[in-house]
C-alpha cells in the first residue's frame, strides 16, 4: 500500500501523521526491506530530576523566581562588599528557604520515582515467537504482543486481537483514567486468525494524542500473497495504559503506543498555572517597597556625601580612614555605600513572606480536603483539592458559570410520560394499574383515545432499540454513557418491553407476551452533541431493516414528515416548559438497496484514516432522513439537592451567575426558575434563534435591534451600577434575565464586520453584567469557553469561576480563574481538569461563603501584615543612619535582624492565618451579603494598602523617636551607669517585637488555644531567647555586642516605662478604630441576620410550586 | 473488608481542628470594656507620669562646658591642639546642698562613636585576653592594626580614641582648696568588669605586653593605666570599660566617677567649688565640644523629663478619649449595645 512505502521512506516517522506498526515484529511480504521503525520505550518519566542533575536543575528553577533571585543578589553583595550585616543575616533565611523547597520537590520527585518504578519495573508477558516471555513494563516495545490476565492493568495502549472471552469482546474499567468504573466492552478486531504465531500484519494508526475517546486506525492483515484484508480500529478496539482488565481472563493485544505517547501519559502533563489575584498585589505591594527600599538606600548615600563634604566630618581624628579607604575612587565608594544601605535595609522586603504565604495556602487547603460537610455519603468522597494557590480566590468570585446538566439537575433520569401519534401516556407508579399501559392515567386521558396498539408497540420496540445501554451481567441494571438512555430504557420496560442485552451482534427483547424477540444489530449511527440525534440499524427476524431514530425535536422534526410533526410538538413543547428533557423517536423501514447503500457508505466512512468524522457524519445525515415519528418521551431530570437555595445565596452574595448548557431554552428556562436564577419578577431579555425570526425581517437587522434595544432597557435606564449593587437584591429594583442560544452568540461574536463585532460584543457584555442571571442554551463546550473568556478580559477583569462536571465542561473549567469540578456521574474530566472538585453543588455555597471568604481575609491581612512589620522593623534601622553619620550602622544585633522574620514575628501570623473567622462560618454562610464586603480585592487595594503603609510609617517612627528622647539622658540606671547603642536597638526592637504582635491580638478575632500559645509563646520565646543570647559568651561570636544588654534594659526602670508607654501609644489607634468601627462580634451578626432575614424571606416565600410559574412566566419576557 | 476500610479513611476526621470549629474566644472591645479600661489606664498613666515627672524635677543637674571656644573661658589656652599638658580649672558654686551620691559625667557632642567603621574597629579576642590575639591582631582594627610593623595592643580606633582628660574636684573651703575624693570604681557594667573583658592571666601584666606597642595616642600602656590600683589595669580598668562601651548617639555623656566617700557621702554641700582639668582631649577639630556633669540619680536614673511628660500627655489624652466616648456613647448609643 502507498502509504507504507511513504511512511518508510519519510525515514523520520514524526513527520507522517500516521504510524505503522509491524504486529509481532515480522515484516509483511509486501514490504522486503523491513526496517523497524523507531519509536520511545515504554518507560513512563513522569519524575523531573534524576540524582545527577537534582542540584543544579533545582537551584536553576528555584532562582528563577524574582524573589529568590532578589535575595541571592543581597547576599552576594553582603559578600563581595563591606556591608554592615554579615552575609549570615540574609544568607541563613535564604538557605533554609532554598533547602526546605529543595526537600519538599526533591521528596515529591522521589515519590515521583517511586511511582514511575513500580509501574515501568511492573512484569509482564510478552509473546515472542511463540513462547511467552516475562519482561520488565518499560522493555516493552511498539510491535510487541502483550498478554494481559484479569484484573491487571494494561501496560501500555494496545489494540486488542484475542479475547479469552467467547464473543470476541473484553471489559475493562477506566477507574484509574476518567474515574468512570463501569465496564465497558471492548472488541477485537473482527477476523483476526485465532493462532496469533501466524498473524502477519500492520496497524497504521494516527499519531499519539491525547484525546481518550478518539483512535482512527487500520490494520492490513496479509495472508498467503492474497490481497492484504483491511479492517477498520477506533477507539473501541484500543486498550488504555492504566484502565484495568475485567471479567474477562486474559486477552493479548499489539502495543500501538508505548510510554511517554500513552494517551494516559499525553493525558497527565501540567495544566497551565493559574496566578490568583493576590499574588498580583504582592507583586504590586513589593515594588512599591522595591521603591521605599532603593529611595532610602539613595537618600542615605547623597546625605552621606553631603554630610560628609563638611570639614572635619569625614575623617574625624579618631576615626581614621585605613589607606585602602583612602585610595577607592570616589565614585566606587558611593556604589558601595549605596549597595551596603540597600543591603542595610533589605530587610524591609523579607524572604520568609513568600515562605509564610505558601505554608498558608498548602497547610489551608486541608481545610477543604478536612470539611465533613463536603463529605458525601453516596460516592463516599469529600473535596477535593488540586492547587492550594487559588484558595483566596474562592472569596473573590464574581461571575459563575454553571453546567446545567449533573451540576444543577442530578444527572438522575426518571422517565415521566411519553407521547405516541399525539397521545398523552403518563406513567402511574401505582400497582392498581398492573395492565399500565393501555390503561392509562387519569379521568382526563381516559377521554382521549389512544393510538393502536401496534404503533404502541413499534414505538416501545423503538426505546427498546435504539440506544447503547449495557446489560450489567452480575445484578439486574443498565449501565450507559447517557443517563437518558438508562430512564428511557427503564421506562419501556414499565410497559412491558424489557431489553434483555446484546449478544453477538442480536439485540434480545422481551415483550409484553414474555416473547422473546430478537434483532440483529447492523449499525450504531453514535449519539453527538452536533447532530443530536443517534440511531440503530436492526434487522428483524421477519427480515425487515428498520432504522430508529431518537434525538433532539429540533433535530428531528426537520427529517420526519411535516403533517406528523404538529400532533407532538405540542406535547414536546409543554414537557419541555415543565422541565423534562424530551427526546422525539422516529423509524423508517429501509428497503434493500437503501440499506446497502447505507451500509456500504458507513464501511467506507469507518475506514477512512483521515476526516473520519465528517465523513461519518455525512452519511449519517444522508440515512437519517425520510423517517416518521412515532412519538416523544419526557424525562425528568431532578434538581440537585438545595441547588435553589445555593443559587440564592450565590446571588445574594453579589455573584453572577450563568447558566451555559447545551440543553434546550425551554428545559433549561424551567430549571432556571426552579433555581431561582429567574425569579417571577424577572424581566426575561430574549436573544434567540426565535426571537430573531419574529419579526420577519432579517436576522442580522433583528439582531442589531433588538441588542439596541435591551441595551437601553438595562443598562441605560438603570440606575448607575454603584446602586444596582446594593438595590439588586432589594425587591424596588427590577431584575432583569437574559437568554440567548448557541446560534445568535457565535453571531454577536464572530459578526463578519469588524466594527460591529467589537460594538456587539461590548453591548452583549454590558447588558449581561446588568442583569442577575444569564442563560446560555445550546452551547457548545467551546462556546462555554469561549464566554468565559470574553468575561474575563472584559473591563476590571472579573473574576470567574466554572462549575461543572462533564467532559463538556472541561475547557471552560480550564478558561476560568477558578475551575471546580463536580464529582458526578459523567466521569472524572471535569474534577481532573478542575482545581477544587465537590461532591455537590450545594457545597459550592460553603466553599465561597465560608471558605473562600475566610482564606480570602486571612490571606489579605497576612500580607499587609507582613509588608507593615517590615517597614515598622526597618524604619528605625532607616532613620538611626541621620544619627550615625549614615555609616551603615545596624540598629539591630544581627541575631535580631536574622530571627525577626524567622522566628519572633512569623508564627502568629501564621497561626492566625490558619486559624482567623473574623466572622464565624454560619454567620458568613446565613449571610450571604457578607461576601460583598470583601468584593473587588477590598482588602487588597491600594487604600488598605496605603493604611496599612501609614500605620507601619508611624510606628516606625514613634519606636524611633520615643527611644531617642529617652537617651537625650543615656544614664537610665539608678546606679548612674549609662547605655550604649546595643541597649539602643534592644529597647526598639523589643518595643518593635511586642506591637506587632499586639497588633496582630487585637486583630484576631477568634482566639483558639493554638493563637493564645503562638502570641504568648512568641513573646515569651523573645525573652527567653534575648536572655540567652546575651547570656553567655559564644564562641563562635567575633563580638560579644549584646553581653547582657538584655538583663541590664530590664533592671532599668526607665526603659520598662518607655516599652510599655511606646506599646501603648502605638496600639492606641488601632484600639479606638476596633471600638468605633462597626460591629464585628457574633452578637452583632446575629442581629444583623435578624435583621436581614426579612429582606430575604420575601423572595423566597415569592418561590412558588413550578408549574404554576411556568404559565405566568410568558407575560414577564419582553417578546 | 478493604474497600469498607477505605470509605472510612476517605471520610475526614470530625474534629474540632480539621472542622475549624476549635473552641474559640472572641474578644469583643465594646464601649463598655473600653470606656472603663481607658480611664483605668489614663489614671494609671497619669499616676505614673506625676511619680516620674515629680522625681526627675528632684533630681539635680549641673553642667560645666569646658571646651574652651570662648576667649573669656578659662581652657581658651587649652583648646589649642599644640599645646600639650595643658591644665585648667572652672570654678562654680552650689547654692544648695547637692544630694548624693553624686555621679559625675563627662559629656562630648558632635562625636559619633555610633560609626559603624568605628564600632568595628577592635578586637574582642584580645580584649578577652587572648594572647594569640597580642601579637596578630584582627584586620578590623586598622589602620590602628600595627604601629610600626609592632602590633597595637589594644587595637582599633575606639581603644585609640579614649578619652582621656582627668578631673580633680575641690572645694574651697576658708580659701583652701579641699580634694572631693572621686570614686572610680562601680562606673562601668558589672559584667563588662567581671566577665566580658578579661586582662591575660600573666603576672604580672607588663609582661604579656611584650613586642606589643600602646595605641598611637595613648601615652601611656594599657598596663599603666591606673599607677594607684593595679587591679585597675589593662583591659578592665574602669575608664577603659566605660569608653568601650559606644555611645547610641552622637552627644553622649559617660560616667566618669562617683562622690560617695569621705565627707561628701552626702553631697556636695553648698559652697565654692574649683574643677581641674588635664586638657587633653581635642574636639574642636570636628565642632565638638566637651562638658562635665555633675548629677544626682534617682530609681529612674538621671534627670529625664520627656519621660514623665509622655506619660501625663498619653495618661491625659486616654481620659479625655474616654469622655468623648462616653459623650458618643450616651448620644447616639453604640449600635452592639442594646
Amino acid at each position: 500500500p502507498n502509504q507504507l512505502t511513504l511512511s518508510q521512506l519519510g525515514g523520520d516517522e514524526r513527520r507522517v501523521d500516521s504510524r505503522t506498526i509491524y504486529v509481532g515484529h515480522r515484516s509483511c511480504p509486501a514490504n522486503e526491506a523491513f526496517i523497524p521503525p523507531k519509536f520511545c520505550d515504554n518507560r513512563i518519566v513522569s519524575s523531573k530530576y534524576t540524582v545527577w542533575n537534582f542540584l543544579p536543575k533545582n537551584l536553576f528553577e528555584q532562582f528563577r523566581r524574582i524573589a529568590n533571585f532578589y535575595f541571592l543578589i543581597i547576599f552576594l553583595v553582603q559578600v563581595i562588599v563591606d556591608t554592615p550585616t554579615s552575609p549570615v543575616t540574609s544568607g541563613l533565611p535564604l538557605f533554609f528557604v532554598i533547602t526546605v523547597t529543595a526537600i519538599k520537590q526533591g521528596y515529591e520527585d522521589w515519590l515521583r520515582h517511586k511511582a514511575d518504578n513500580e509501574v515501568n519495573k511492573y512484569p509482564v508477558t510478552v509473546l515472542e515467537d511463540g513462547r511467552r516471555i516475562r519482561k520488565e513494563s518499560e522493555k516493552i516495545k511498539v510491535g510487541d504482543v502483550v498478554e494481559v490476565e484479569e484484573n491487571e492493568t494494561f501496560p501500555c495502549d494496545l489494540i486488542l486481537l484475542q479475547s479469552s472471552r467467547d464473543d470476541d469482546t473484553c471489559f475493562v474499567t477506566t477507574a484509574s483514567l476518567d474515574g468512570e468504573s463501569n465496564h465497558k466492552t471492548h472488541y477485537t478486531v473482527p477476523d483476526t486468525e485465532k493462532d496469533l504465531e501466524s498473524l502477519n500484519a500492520t496497524i497504521e494508526c494516527e499519531q499519539p494524542q491525547p484525546d481518550l475517546y478518539k483512535f482512527v486506525g487500520r490494520m492490513h492483515i496479509y495472508k498467503n500473497n492474497q490481497e492484504p484484508a483491511v479492517r477498520s480500529l477506533g477507539p473501541e478496539n484500543l486498550l488504555l495504559k492504566g484502565a484495568t482488565l475485567k471479567n474477562t481472563q486474559k486477552i493479548c493485544g499489539v502495543a500501538v503506543y508505548t510510554g511517554m505517547e500513552t494517551k494516559m501519559a499525553l493525558n497527565y502533563q501540567g495544566k497551565s498555572q493559574k496566578r490568583s489575584a493576590v499574588e498580583k498585589s504582592i507583586n504590586a505591594f513589593l515594588l512599591v517597597y522595591l521603591c521605599i527600599l532603593v529611595s532610602k538606600a539613595l537618600v542615605c548615600t547623597t546625605l552621606k556625601y553631603v554630610w560628609q563634604s563638611k570639614p572635619g566630618q569625614d575623617e574625624p581624628w579618631y576615626n581614621e580612614k585605613t589607606q585602602r579607604e583612602k585610595d577607592t575612587n570616589l565614585y566606587l565608594k558611593m556604589f558601595t555605600d549605596f549597595l551596603s544601605f540597600m543591603v542595610l535595609f533589605n530587610f524591609i522586603i523579607p524572604v520568609s513572606m513568600y515562605v509564610t504565604v505558601e505554608m498558608q495556602k498548602f497547610l489551608g487547603s486541608f481545610f477543604i480536603t478536612w470539611d465533613k460537610d463536603f463529605f458525601d455519603p453516596e460516592i463516599k468522597e469529600g473535596a477535593l483539592v488540586n492547587t492550594s494557590d487559588l484558595n483566596e480566590e474562592l472569596g473573590q468570585v464574581e461571575y459563575i458559570f454553571t453546567d446545567k446538566t449533573g451540576t444543577l439537575t442530578q444527572n438522575n433520569m426518571e422517565f415521566i410520560e411519553c407521547c405516541i401519534d399525539g397521545f398523552q401516556y403518563k406513567y402511574r407508579d401505582a400497582s392498581s394499574e398492573l395492565d399500565g399501559f393501555c390503561v392509562t392515567d387519569g379521568p382526563v386521558n381516559k377521554l382521549q383515545q389512544k393510538a393502536g396498539r401496534e404503533r404502541e408497540e413499534l414505538f416501545l420496540r423503538a426505546l427498546c432499540l435504539c440506544h447503547t445501554v449495557q446489560v450489567k451481567e452480575p445484578t439486574e441494571g443498565f449501565i450507559a454513557s447517557s443517563p437518558d438512555e438508562v430512564a428511557l430504557v427503564k421506562g419501556a420496560m414499565r410497559y412491558g418491553f424489557t431489553f434483555l442485552g446484546l449478544e453477538r451482534k442480536t439485540m434480545k427483547i422481551l415483550n409484553r407476551n414474555n416473547d422473546v424477540e430478537m434483532y440483529e444489530l447492523l449499525h450504531v449511527l453514535n449519539f453527538d452533541p452536533v447532530r443530536r440525534r443517534m440511531s440503530v440499524i436492526v434487522r428483524a427476524i421477519s427480515g425487515d431493516t428498520l432504522l430508529f431514530c431518537k434525538g433532539a425535536d429540533s433535530s428531528i422534526f426537520p427529517r420526519v414528515r411535516q403533517e406528523e410533526v404538529e400532533r407532538i410538538r405540542m406535547h414536546v413543547e409543554r414537557n419541555a416548559t415543565e422541565g423534562y428533557r424530551t427526546l422525539c423517536v422516529a423509524y423508517k423501514y429501509l428497503s434493500a438497496e437503501e440499506y446497502a447503500q447505507a451500509d456500504a457508505g458507513l464501511r467506507e466512512a469507518r475506514l477512512a484514516l483521515q476526516d473520519r468524522e465528517q465523513k461519518l457524519m455525512a452519511v449519517y445525515n444522508q440515512v437519517e432522513t425520510g423517517m416518521s415519528l412515532i412519538g416523544a418521551t419526557a424525562v425528568e431530570d431532578r434538581l440537585q439537592e438545595e441547588a435553589a437555595e445555593t443559587m440564592e445565596a450565590l446571588q445574594g452574595a453579589g455573584m453572577k451567575v450563568w447558566v451555559l448548557t447545551g440543553d434546550k431554552m425551554e428545559t433549561a428556562k424551567s430549571t432556571c426558575y426552579a433555581c431561582r436564577l429567574f425569579q417571577r419578577n424577572t424581566e426575561l431579555l430574549e436573544l434567540t434563534v426565535r426571537t430573531l425570526e419574529d419579526g420577519g425581517r432579517k436576522r442580522e437587522e433583528r439582531l442589531h435591534e433588538l441588542l439596541l434595544e435591551y441595551h437601553k432597557k438595562a443598562v441605560q435606564d438603570a440606575p448607575p451600577v454603584k446602586a444596582a449593587v446594593t438595590r439588586s437584591w432589594s425587591l424596588t429594583n427590577q431584575d432583569y434575565g437574559f437568554i440567548i442560544d448557541g446560534a445568535t452568540l457565535s453571531m454577536v461574536l464572530n459578526e463578519s464586520n469588524e466594527s460591529n463585532s467589537s460594538r456587539y460584543k461590548n453591548l452583549f457584555l454590558q447588558i449581561c453584567q446588568n442583569c442577575t442571571a444569564v442563560l446560555c442554551c445550546r452551547m457548545a463546550p467551546l462556546q462555554k469557553a469561549q464566554i468565559v473568556k470574553m468575561v474575563k478580559n472584559s473591563k476590571g477583569c472579573p473574576i470567574t469561576l466554572s462549575i461543572g462536571d462533564g467532559a463538556n465542561d472541561v475547557s471552560m473549567i480550564l478558561e476560568a480563574h477558578v475551575g471546580i469540578g463536580i464529582k458526578g456521574k459523567e466521569g472524572r474530566q471535569a474534577v481532573r481538569n478542575s482545581d477544587y472538585a465537590i461532591p455537590k453543588l450545594k457545597h459550592l455555597k460553603k466553599l465561597l461563603l465560608a471558605h473562600g471568604h475566610l482564606y480570602y481575609v486571612r490571606i489579605a491581612h497576612l500580607v499587609q501584615y507582613f509588608f507593615y512589620k517590615n517597614l515598622c522593623f526597618i524604619l528605625p534601622q532607616f532613620l538611626y543612619q541621620f544619627f550615625c553619620g549614615y555609616s551603615q550602622q545596624p540598629l539591630y544585633d544581627a541575631a535580631y535582624l536574622t530571627m525577626y522574620n524567622i522566628c519572633f514575628t512569623s508564627m502568629p501570623i501564621l497561626a492566625y492565618s490558619l486559624l482567623e473567622q473574623h466572622i464565624c462560618m454560619e454567620v458568613l454562610l446565613d449571610n450571604a451579603t457578607l461576601y460583598r464586603e470583601i468584593a473587588k480585592n477590598a482588602m487588597l487595594r491600594w487604600g488598605p494598602f496605603l493604611y496599612w503603609t501609614l500605620l507601619g510609617v508611624f510606628h516606625g517612627l514613634l519606636f524611633f523617636f520615643g527611644v531617642r528622647y529617652l537617651f537625650s539622658n543615656p544614664a537610665l540606671q539608678d546606679n548612674g551607669q549609662v547605655f550604649g547603642n546595643w541597649s539602643y536597638g534592644t529597647i526598639v526592637f523589643t518595643v518593635l517585637v511586642f506591637t506587632v504582635t499586639l497588633k496582630l491580638a487585637l486583630d484576631t478575632r477568634h482566639w483558639t488555644w493554638i493563637n493564645h500559645f503562638v502570641i504568648w509563646g512568641s513573646l515569651a520565646f523573645y525573652v527567653f531567647f534575648s536572655f540567652f543570647w546575651g547570656g553567655i559568651i559564644w564562641p563562635f561570636l567575633r563580638q560579644q555586642r549584646l553581653y547582657f544588654v538584655f538583663a541590664n534594659m530590664l533592671s532599668s526602670v526607665s526603659a520598662w516605662l518607655v516599652i510599655i508607654l511606646l506599646i501603648l501609644l502605638s496600639l492606641l489607634p488601632e484600639i479606638l478604630l476596633v471600638v468605633f468601627r462597626k460591629p464585628r462580634g457574633p452578637h452583632a451578626r446575629q442581629k444583623l441576620s435578624q435583621s436581614s432575614a426579612g429582606g430575604l424571606q420575601s423572595p423566597r416565600s415569592s418561590a412558588r410550586p413550578l408549574l404554576m410559574r411556568t404559565f405566568s412566566d410568558e407575560s414577564n419576557t419582553v417578546i | 473488608m478493604v474497600k469498607q476500610e477505605q470509605e472510612l479513611d476517605n471520610r475526614p476526621d470530625n474534629t474540632a481542628f480539621t472542622q475549624q470549629r476549635l473552641p474559640a474566644w472572641q474578644p469583643m472591645l465594646s464601649a463598655g470594656i473600653v470606656i472603663p479600661g481607658f480611664v483605668l489606664i489614663g489614671l494609671a498613666f497619669i499616676g505614673i507620669g506625676i511619680a516620674l515627672f515629680v522625681t526627675s524635677r528632684s533630681i539635680q543637674v549641673l553642667e560645666i562646658d569646658y571646651t574652651g571656644v570662648a576667649q573669656d573661658s578659662p581652657c581658651y589656652r587649652c583648646s589649642d591642639p599644640d599645646t600639650k599638658d595643658c591644665m585648667c580649672s572652672m570654678d562654680f558654686s552650689i547654692d544648695t546642698l547637692f544630694k548624693g551620691p553624686v555621679f559625675f559625667y563627662y559629656g562630648l557632642t558632635n562625636y559619633f562613636q555610633n560609626y559603624r567603621r568605628y564600632g568595628a574597629s577592635k578586637d574582642a579576642n584580645q580584649l578577652s585576653g587572648d594572647l594569640k590575639y597580642f601579637t596578630n591582631p584582627s584586620s578590623d582594627c586598622s589602620p590602628y592594626q600595627y604601629d610600626n610593623d609592632k602590633p597595637i595592643v589594644p587595637c582599633g580606633s575606639i581603644a585609640n580614641s579614649m578619652f582621656n582628660d582627668t578631673f580633680k574636684l575641690y572645694q574651697i573651703v576658708n580659701g583652701t582648696r579641699k580634694q572631693v575624693p572621686l570614686d572610680g570604681k562601680g562606673i562601668a557594667w558589672w559584667t563588662d568588669y567581671n566577665v566580658k573583658y578579661r586582662n591575660p592571666s600573666v603576672t604580672p601584666l607588663e609582661n604579656a605586653f611584650n613586642g606589643t606597642v600602646k595605641p598611637v595616642f595613648w601615652s601611656r600602656p594599657a598596663y599603666k593605666l591606673d599607677p594607684t590600683d593595679p587591679a585597675n589595669n589593662g583591659f578592665i580598668n574602669q575608664d577603659f570599660l566605660v569608653w568601650m562601651r559606644r555611645a547610641a548617639l552622637p552627644n553622649f555623656r559617660k560616667l566618669y566617677r562617683r562622690i560617695t566617700e569621705g565627707d561628701y557621702a552626702e553631697g556636695l554641700p553648698a559652697g565654692n567649688y574649683t574643677l581641674e582639668i588635664a586638657y587633653n582631649y581635642p574636639v574642636l577639630s570636628f565642632d565638638g565640644e566637651k562638658k562635665v556633669v555633675f548629677s544626682n540619680v534617682s530609681w529612674m536614673g538621671g534627670k529625664n523629663e520627656f519621660l514623665g511628660i509622655a506619660y501625663l500627655v498619653i495618661g491625659s489624652l486616654c481620659i479625655v478619649m474616654s469622655i468623648v466616648m462616653l459623650i458618643v456613647y450616651a448620644k447616639f448609643k453604640f449600635p452592639e449595645e442594646d
